[in-house]
């Protein structure tokens, strides 16, 4: 360490006594100017380097000593001058201390932007909702930013009355507010055959979620008067150049399927399908047509091209499973996760994210010594249905190779499986639907990375 | 008094029944009109509901493929370059069992299409409402027809003198390849279906092995870029810096570079870096600053003209155009979609980065 590094909310390790007792005498009665502050800062920098070779130790660790902390002891700009207006920034953004928290591309997985993947910074993020902004994004054939005065919608099919809907109507029908996961059916795709992506975020990314507001689509459906006696299925259409179509069962879409205008308060982002989109949850994410255009209500699935070429689950006697939709219990541990490094031993609060497509997450098990031994965790609230629950668990980490996983159970009773039990009945070329006990190595070093434990 | 109480209770039963609705909504939305259902109700099922009459032979659809399709799918439609490959991996044995013998003996571990789709209908609707990928629903009916029909000539599924119509389509439908390889079989689409992989929650001294089976491979490490750019620079963990290789001890790792956050955001104003517009217009896809992709490099096409004084009109007339033969095999198809003033751009900086 040749010059000092700068960290943030940590106290820096300060040596004894680097102050001189005269001039503590001195600031304590006659406060800091100038010229004190200036020994101050004089004083501080020589024992700082007095104290490099120390940091070899360091572990990042935090320590007070001497008279304290120059961060509380300096008086930060901040604290001595005039702070910026209100509405300075009339539509609020993170901290530019946030930056490193983005969405990203997973680099080869695509060789078209437009028709890629960005993945949510799980290994950043607190609590239940996914920051909209953070929300990942899929798209098949690029993402426009659409004039809600000039969106419609159609339903139409095995209707007595096909109709359309500008957003003015939509927007004055009797509306309810979710929180509901959205994920993937492609989300942790890449490890099915062996470990694959280095972090959290490329291996669980293609997960968000968000309280969602809009119409029951069963309101629109009953509002057209749908065929009670041949419905079957609907399909879901957007307005994009993709105008990407998917097949959802009619139960599904009585039950609690919304026609979304709203996501955590605001209208949804463009990359999220702004001005309309549809929420199916549970289902994977390609079922929740952005842009939503149209609605048609059918008596046998469309096998378009989304459930026919793509989205379908190779099984190893070569057959696809068509129609695979729900997305089953699941669960990562966000904190500490691949790509992360622990600062030194002692206690870590493990959390991270459950969720099950077919409702409530029951129970949430942690194990530190690769699945030999678990400890029920502690499971937030609030506890929803087809929701991310966030987990923790205390921890206190001896310094010692660990391998850290979590298991989910729903309140079907269904539990999460090991990796080698999804295989030894999907094989590994599956591509869909991965809910495997993901597993981290934490090295002795403190460098914690992805590997598979059977 | 105790009508009142049935009425209530009824209230309250419907109330907790689903989102209770109040009534019809009246004054919201309208009936759609046949023409408005016509243009927008487009999909077409495995039945052939929805199918337009129309009608194409494989010549017209290699004519259209040429023009609109063999950019990106390349010529065979057989290119990885920027989509998963069309064509391939099929025999005459499959058309007439109706499963690919490559997906179960892996023999062509890259699956293409023809290999997976059962349905002779996904490939005509998804091209009928999506392609060109850079001017989706611009073909006609019978174009639709004809580029299916050439498609499923390049799998050798239809002969040369084939005409795929509303009346034909049947017949193809059943030489598909894996027309019989899908299986609904499983749980995973009714909300009350069966799992097929059973746990148990062992809780103590269960039957595990802690040593791994399968880890990143070290030149996947630094694959996603610094991931100590990836997280914050302050909180319960930091991001490991993959430029180096792991630390053998605790407290190593801690000597890694300040983290510089906000550099991270965004590629710099590096001077290949191109602008925005190119993004827009999906030039992308097939063009790479330095690299070729399935067209020329920007940098090449730069180097191609940097002595020649009409670059800038004939550059932009190729591109609005389309053109042919000065870099190889592949066409550039018309890109009719550019506005004239993101074509300004897009040429000024081909010739000249700022």
């Amino acid at each position: 360490m040749d010059k000092p590094v700068r960290r943030f909310g940590r106290i820096v390790k300060a040596p004894e006594n680097f102050l001189d007792r005269a001039l503590i005498d001195e600031i304590n009665t006659q406060g800091l100017d100038e010229q004190r502050r200036g020994f101050l800062r004089r004083s501080f920098l020589a024992a700082s380097a007095a104290m490099a070779a120390g940091s070899a130790l360091g572990q990042d660790r935090p320590a007070a000593a001497g008279d304290g902390d120059p961060h509380i002891l300096t008086l930060p700009e901040h604290s001595r001058t005039l702070g910026r207006p209100v509405a300075a920034v009339p539509y609020g953004l993170p901290s530019k201390y946030e930056a490193n928290l983005q969405r990203r591309e997973s680099p080869g997985l695509t060789r078209v932007a437009a028709a890629s993947v960005a993945f949510t910074p799980l290994q950043g993020l607190f609590g239940i909702i996914t920051p909209s902004g953070l929300h990942f994004e899929r798209h098949h054939q690029g993402w426009h930013d659409i004039d809600p005065t000039g969106h419609r919608l159609m339903i139409n099919g095995l209707v007595r009355n096909p109709k359309v809907y500008t957003m003015d109507d939509l927007m004055r029908m009797p509306s309810v507010s979710r929180i509901h996961f959205i994920e993937c059916g492609a989300n942790t795709a890449m490890e099915w055959g062996n470990v694959a992506v280095p972090s959290v975020q490329y291996s669980h990314g293609m997960l968000s979620c968000s309280e969602f507001t809009g119409v029951p689509l069963s309101v629109l459906l009953e509002d057209c008067g749908y065929d009670k006696r041949t419905a079957r299925v609907v399909l879901a259409e957007g307005a994009d150049g993709s105008s990407m179509t998917r097949t959802i069962p009619l139960d599904r879409a009585l039950d609690d399927v919304i026609v979304a205008w709203g996501m955590n308060g605001e209208m949804l982002r463009p990359e999220n399908g702004y001005p309309l989109r549809l929420v199916v949850p549970g289902i994977q994410g390609v079922s929740w047509v952005k842009w939503l255009r149209r609605i048609e209500v059918g008596d046998k699935p469309y096998a378009t091209k989304d459930e026919a070429i793509h989205y379908m689950d190779a099984m190893p006697d070569g057959s696809y499973r068509q129609y695979t939709s729900i997305q089953e219990c699941k669960s990562v541990i966000t904190t500490p996760s691949a790509g992360q490094r622990l600062l030194g031993t002692g206690f870590y609060n493990i959390t991270g994210l459950a969720w099950s497509g077919r409702g409530k997450v029951k129970r949430v098990d942690v194990s530190v010594d690769g699945g030999r031994n678990w400890r029920t965790a502690r499971l937030e609230t609030p506890v929803l249905s087809k929701a991310l629950t966030r987990f923790n668990i205390d921890w206190e980490w001896n310094g010692a190779p660990a391998v850290l996983q979590s298991r989910a159970i729903d309140d079907t009773g269904y539990v999460q499986p090991k990796i080698n039990e999804l295989r030894a009945v999907r094989g590994t070329r599956s591509i869909y639907h991965n809910n495997a006990i993901q597993s981290w190595q934490v090295a002795a070093s403190g460098e914690v990375a992805n590997v598979q434990v059977y | 008094m105790s009508r009142f109480i049935k009425i209530a209770a009824a209230i309250t039963v419907a109330g907790a029944a689903a989102a209770a609705i109040a009534g019809p909504l009246t004054g919201l939305g309208r009936t759609a009109t046949p023409k408005e259902i016509a243009a927008w109700d487009i999909d077409v099922r495995p039945d052939f509901k929805g199918l337009p009459k129309g009608s194409g032979s494989v010549s017209a659809g290699q004519a259209v493929w040429e023009g609109k399709c063999a950019s990106c799918h390349g010529t065979f439609g057989e290119s990885n370059e920027v989509f998963t490959p069309l064509v391939g991996g099929t025999t005459a044995e499959d058309v007439r069992n109706g499963r690919v013998a490559a997906l179960v003996n892996g023999r062509q571990p890259q699956k293409t299409t023809l290999m997976k789709v059962a349905t002779v209908s996904t490939l005509w609707d998804y091209i009928n409402r999506a392609m060109p990928w850079n001017a989706p629903k611009s073909l006609t009916t019978d174009e639709v027809y004809a580029v299916t029909a050439y498609l499923l000539n390049m799998g050798e599924i239809v002969p040369d003198d084939f005409v795929l119509s509303d009346a034909t389509i049947a017949q193809a439908q059943q030489r598909m390849p894996n027309r019989n390889g899908m299986s609904t079989n499983h749980g995973m689409w009714d909300i009350k279906g069966k799992p097929d992989v059973h746990s148990v929650a062992c809780m103590k001294n269960c039957p595990a092995d802690p040593v791994p089976r399968s880890i990143l491979p070290e030149a996947s490490r630094n694959a996603h870029g610094n991931l100590a750019l990836q997280t914050r620079a302050f909180g319960a963990t930091r991001g490991v810096d993959t430029t180096r290789p792991a630390p053998a001890k605790l407290g190593e790792g801690a000597a890694a570079p300040a983290v510089a956050m906000a550099a991270s955001a965004g590629a710099g104003a590096s001077q290949n870096v191109a602008p925005a517009a190119f993004q827009a217009n999906a030039c992308l896809a097939c063009h790479g600053v330095d690299s070729k992709v399935v067209g020329p490099s920007f940098l090449s096409v730069r180097a191609k003209y940097k002595d020649d004084p009409g670059a800038s009109a004939r550059l932009a007339e190729k591109i609005r155009n389309g053109s042919t033969g000065s870099w190889g095999p592949v066409p550039m198809p018309a890109q009719g979609h550019v506005k004239d003033e993101d074509l300004k751009v897009l040429v000024g900086w081909i010739l000249a980065p700022q």
